[in-house]
């Protein structure tokens, strides 16, 4: 187990929260809320240690296109990369829905 | 019913399940994942912890009487229950007491995924357990408490044991009940006894089929939202004498196999042909 923590600028102001996933084997859920000081965070906290490089390409990718000031909270269970992308990004759709 | 028009209802995570059952639009939270109320021992043992720890818990209503639903995540531990899981459907379980006790009734509905109590949680996990028992039989005395199988986990170990407590127990092909899994009969008798990957001997022993046909479950129904969901409400429309009540029925039951030359699936069907419950 490992825990990661990220953080990202961002410009748009969160008006919910949302939860999506679950902490089930290769899957992980995500937590979003606002974030109260206008940046975004991200508390991951995974079973498979030593991947800190590939989570920080992942949450890079994703904040390349998403300028909320979220807190996020993952809780991974050994999830692939194109898992957590499509799981943030799941979470990203339901703030808008 | 067509294979087009069903909606699965085992393939959905445990908060849809609650949302899909309860009277549509009354589906209302209670400690949800941002309360944080997490296991505190998972991460001790390095085991990463579910925000929920596993257990949805919801109020609404079911034909527009009050309701509470208690969901388990199969997904999340193999749906086992600890002391915060555990806990959650108790205190769900005694406040539906409390409030049949003040005469405003609130129907219960368990919605059973489980292997038991989590052994990461041993003790914590057990006595959760027995306040689940305890708070079914006193709520029993008010209202019928449903339970519902619908797989892929099943429902066994202490948790089986609140499945045969409920008033009415509905169940699918898919899901099995028992005390023990086959893989912890495997271990502890030997693969003469039984062989863990022989899916077909499995549900022909502990299948909600057999389970159905033997009188241990209520209701055998399609794996489909729309009928688990007349299913449980016909259940508390029809209150009948729960199974831990027919004493003398299931001890008559018992006497009738012989333990030295067991029962084939197919035998027992016709011991315990499905009687008609008082």
């Amino acid at each position: 187990m490992e825990q990661l923590k990220f953080s990202y600028p961002a410009r748009q102001t969160l008006s919910r929260r949302v939860h999506v996933g679950v902490v089930g084997s290769g899957d992980l859920e995500v937590l979003m809320e606002p974030s109260p000081d206008g940046q975004a965070h991200v508390s991951v906290t995974t079973s498979v240690a030593g991947f800190a490089a590939v989570w920080q390409h992942v949450l890079d990718r994703f904040f390349s296109r998403f300028d909320g000031a979220a807190a996020i909270e993952i809780n991974d269970a050994g999830a692939t990369p194109g898992v957590v992308l499509l799981r943030l990004e799941q979470a990203a759709e339901a703030l808008r829905e | 019913m067509s294979a087009r028009t069903r909606q699965s209802f085992s393939e959905l995570s445990a908060r849809e399940r609650a949302r899909a059952l309860l009277d549509p639009g009354t589906f209302r939270e209670l400690l949800g994942p941002f309360e944080r109320l997490k296991s505190p021992w998972l991460p001790l043992q390095d085991i990463v912890a579910q925000a929920d720890d596993g257990v949805v818990v919801a109020r609404g209503t079911l034909d527009r009487e009050s309701a509470v639903a208690a969901a388990i995540e199969g997904a999340y531990q193999g749906g086992s229950i600890g002391e915060v899981s555990g806990a959650k459907i108790a205190g769900a379980l005694e406040l539906a007491l409390r409030d049949c006790e003040r005469g405003r009734p609130v129907r219960p509905l368990l919605l059973l995924e489980t292997g038991g109590v989590r052994l990461q949680e041993a003790n914590l996990g057990l006595a959760a357990i027995a306040e689940i028992h305890a708070a079914i039989i006193a709520l029993r005395r008010h209202v019928p408490v449903v339970g519902v199988i619908a797989g892929l986990v099943g429902c066994f170990g202490g948790m089986s044991l609140a499945a045969a407590l409920c008033s009415h127990l509905i169940i699918t092909r898919q899901a099995r009940l028992g005390m023990n899994g086959p893989e912890v009969i495997e271990q502890e008798a030997g693969i003469a006894e039984l062989d863990a990957t022989d899916g077909t001997d499995i549900w022909s022993l502990m299948g909600g089929e057999q389970r159905y046909a033997t009188g241990l479950a209520d209701a055998l129904v399609e794996d489909d939202v729309a009928a688990i969901a007349v299913a449980v409400r016909n259940a508390f429309r029809s209150a009948t004498a729960p199974r831990s009540e027919q004493v003398e029925e299931f001890g008559r039951r018992l006497a009738a196999i012989d333990a030295q030359a067991p029962p084939s699936p197919a035998q027992l069907r016709t011991l315990w042909a499905r009687a008609r419950r008082p």
